[in-house]
């Protein structure tokens, strides 16, 4: 066990399960599967479940906690076995670690609950901390931004972790976006809800990553980078500086630089 | 005189108007993140904010778990120091109490510190329709009232306007104001005008910070000296407060006083800090030779009432969740239409006017959590929003009592599409299904993608999703 901001953490397991998210599904297939290569180069089995569907988080946000406590009481279920679950989204890996146990407080299924979300770690999380990844860089020099998820920062606390993996590219300049704890203005549903205030949102968050310079833009959060990506891509600026999954970013710098396609 | 006039309900349209208005848009930016990082510097140990966090909050709810009988005693404790108590349950009730106040004793000019809830009963408004005149003795209450305008922030009222405009404002209401944009001389030039409001009222009234129950003391926490001449110049000092201000101790005033400061302004302490225990003794001569103190209620024993919206009467009105949240510094304070604008205005409106009036606010939010991560009480206010949409849109559960508007913005239709979405959800097999139909289909037919395409493009979406090519790979891998 070790100990990073709140959170003690296990030494590396030999199995885990992999929660893929219900955006990465449709968006980015390419960053689950960077995700796993990275997670089997540790020397992990990555364990699938082919039912898994969606953390339940829409519908808690919005107010339907019975749909959401449906949802989420079936995705316990499919994860039995005493392994992590590795979340590819810090925002549904807070809705699983922080709220799942709010859910179901003082329900029957309380301890459950609470036993499941001390199992559930975000990608970045847990391969910076409980892996405790060394990562040799194979990459062309070049600069990063990154745009961390208000659940993954508030939720979790793991913005660090993010940074972390990305401080061991010795050839990757991690550059400083302005208001880089703001949030990008996705918030599930507030989205459509309040489309103005979310479009001012992220016109600025849009802005501010382009003006810090970098090359890349890479998150650990689908919900915020269809946010960003769509935007950018609108104003049409995604061909040069597409956000792409720190999965996917972190695989490709650290291939043997003959297999590197970046 | 006419307040312009905003409304909850009219949230959505007065926030696009806001974020239309670049120059307030502008005005905002500058001023949260000033405010920031004035609050960050006052802060620099992060391990020692959260005990005085945590310390603010435990004292806070201790307060509040004993909130009727310190009621009581701060109530018997006043009276015992000359300080005569009052009780509201409305502001149509703490209107017409104020109102006899004043008119009992003949007053016919109101001098106001600044004070929140005397915004929440509105006041001037109700005072200014009997004859009575009210002025405001802030500056930035000043600034907003000769506008005919509502405080756009609990901390500093006039912050959406910047000093051209106060300026151009003092120009055109304040006699001999020789034009400048130096705020300096805009400062001056207020309070010599508010000068002369103190020399000639016969009344003050003042809102409270903190009221302790232990020795009948209303605590008021101020920087310009204004909250000292409206409670001790005129013969008659009316304080206005809300229920949920009361602390037991004296010593529980220390470490609120200290953490709100430097959460609202970075302060460590304000300029002045003023403890008032009761109108002038003999031979004392001078403060006012009657001290009122009005307690009102307007909705709060509502959220008092449930365990968990109690939270929301921890608040000790510091504005930092407003200063730190991506909504309120794009469409300000006005837009919300509340009394409290922003995060903590999201909370508590609900209870004042009722869900059926806020139930937009209550949604205007990504649930990012700044303003639960700088909170002083440590309000867990994205939870309680969440609660609050629940409660919007569904029926109190069995043992929870309605809120006001309890389930008035219910839609049957949305309701059955998150009923649809959660059977879907948890039926692997056709929502796997869905999901390649839905890939499938995209590439042929344009995806209805309401108003998420007003400036975004439609996403991107996989050829083949994660699930397929990782049911392909488990294929593979058994094949081999």
């Amino acid at each position: 066990m070790n100990q990073v901001g709140l959170r003690m953490y296990p030494s590396k397991p030999s199995k885990v399960y992999f929660y893929a998210t219900c955006l990465l599904d449709v968006l980015d297939p390419n960053g689950g599967l960077a995700a796993i290569e990275l997670l089997e180069r540790e020397g992990i089995e990555v364990i699938w479940v082919e039912k898994q569907s969606c953390c339940g988080q829409p519908a808690y946000t919005s107010g339907y906690q019975d749909q959401a406590k449906t949802v989420a009481l079936s995705q316990m279920a499919l994860f039995p076995n005493n392994y992590p679950v590795v979340v590819m989204s810090g925002s549904c890996a807070g809705m699983m670690f922080k709220h799942y146990a709010d859910l179901f407080a003082a329900s029957e299924h309380a301890e459950k609950a609470q036993a499941f979300s001390q199992r559930v770690f975000e990608f970045s999380e847990f391969l910076a901390r409980v892996c405790r990844a060394n990562l040799t860089d194979t990459g062309e020099a070049s600069s990063v931004v990154l745009h961390t998820s208000c659940s993954g920062r508030r939720e979790m606390g793991i913005h660090t972790s993010s940074e972390a993996l990305l401080a061991q590219l010795d050839n990757v300049e991690l550059k400083q976006a302005a208001y880089d704890t703001e949030c990008c203005g996705f918030g599930g549903s507030f989205a459509l809800r309040h489309a103005e205030i979310s479009q001012a949102m992220v016109e600025d968050k849009a802005s501010h990553l382009k003006l810090s310079g970098a090359d890349y833009l890479v998150s650990a959060d689908w919900g915020c980078l269809a946010n960003i990506n769509g935007h950018l891509a609108y104003r049409g600026e995604a061909s040069m500086f597409k956000g792409q999954h720190l999965a996917s970013f972190l695989l490709k710098r650290t291939k043997p630089a003959s297999e590197a396609k970046a | 005189m006419s307040v312009q006039h905003y409304q909850a309900s009219q949230f959505k349209r007065q926030a696009s108007e806001s974020l239309a208005d670049q120059q307030l848009r502008q005005n905002f930016r500058g001023a949260m993140d000033y405010l920031q990082k004035k609050r960050k510097d006052a802060f620099s140990d992060e391990d020692e904010l959260a005990q005085l966090r945590l310390h603010a909050e435990n004292i806070r709810q201790r307060c509040l778990s004993k909130l009727p009988q310190l009621l009581e005693q701060l109530e018997q404790n006043c009276q015992a120091n000359g300080i005569q108590v009052h009780w509201a349950e409305d502001t149509r009730q703490a209107q017409q109490l104020i109102a006899d106040l004043i008119q009992q004793a003949g007053g016919k000019k109101v001098v106001k510190g600044k004070s929140m809830v005397t915004e929440e009963i509105e006041l001037n408004h109700h005072l200014e329709s009997l004859g009575i005149e009210c002025v405001e003795s802030d500056m930035g209450e000043y600034i907003v009232q000769l506008a005919e305008e509502t405080p756009s922030h609990i901390i500093m009222p006039a912050i959406h306007k910047n000093k051209q405009q106060v300026a151009d404002l003092f120009l055109e209401h304040i006699k001999d104001f020789n034009y400048t944009l130096s705020v300096d001389k805009l400062i001056q030039t207020g309070r010599e005008a508010l000068r002369n409001k103190f020399k000639q009222a016969d009344v003050g009234i003042s809102g409270v910070n903190f009221a302790v129950a232990e020795t009948g003391t209303l605590c008021l926490v101020e920087n310009e000296g204004n909250g000292r001449m409206t409670t001790t110049v005129p013969p008659l000092h009316i304080a206005v407060t809300g229920i949920e201000k009361v602390v037991e101790h004296l010593s529980d005033v220390p470490p609120l006083f200290s953490i709100l400061t430097r959460s609202a302004t970075g302060q460590h302490i304000t300029t002045y800090f003023n403890m008032i225990s009761g109108p002038r003794r003999s031979p004392e001569r001078d403060g006012p030779q009657q001290v009122h103190l009005v307690l009102l209620d307007n909705g709060r024993s509502q959220a008092y009432a449930d365990d968990v919206l109690r939270k929301t009467l921890q608040c000790i009105r510091c504005g930092a969740c407003m200063n730190h949240c991506p909504v309120y510094t794009r469409v300000g304070g006005h837009a919300y239409g509340t009394t409290y604008p922003g995060p903590i205005g999201k909370i508590i409106s609900p209870h004042l006017q009722g869900l059926e009036q806020t139930s937009d606010l209550v949604t205007a939010s990504s649930l990012c959590g700044a303003c639960e991560e700088v909170c002083p009480v440590n309000i867990p206010i994205p939870s309680l929003l969440q609660r609050l949409r629940h409660d919007a849109k569904m029926p109190a559960e069995s043992g929870i009592s309605s809120l006001k508007g309890q389930a008035s913005a219910a839609s049957f239709s949305e309701h059955n599409a998150w009923r649809f979405w959660a059977w879907l959800s948890t039926h692997p097999k056709i929502y796997h299904l869905a999901t390649r139909m839905v890939l499938t289909l995209a590439r042929y037919i344009p995806l209805p993608m309401g108003a998420w395409t007003r400036c975004r493009s439609k996403p991107e979406l996989a050829s083949q999703s994660f699930h397929q090519q990782m049911k392909q790979r488990a294929n593979k891998g058994a094949s081999l």
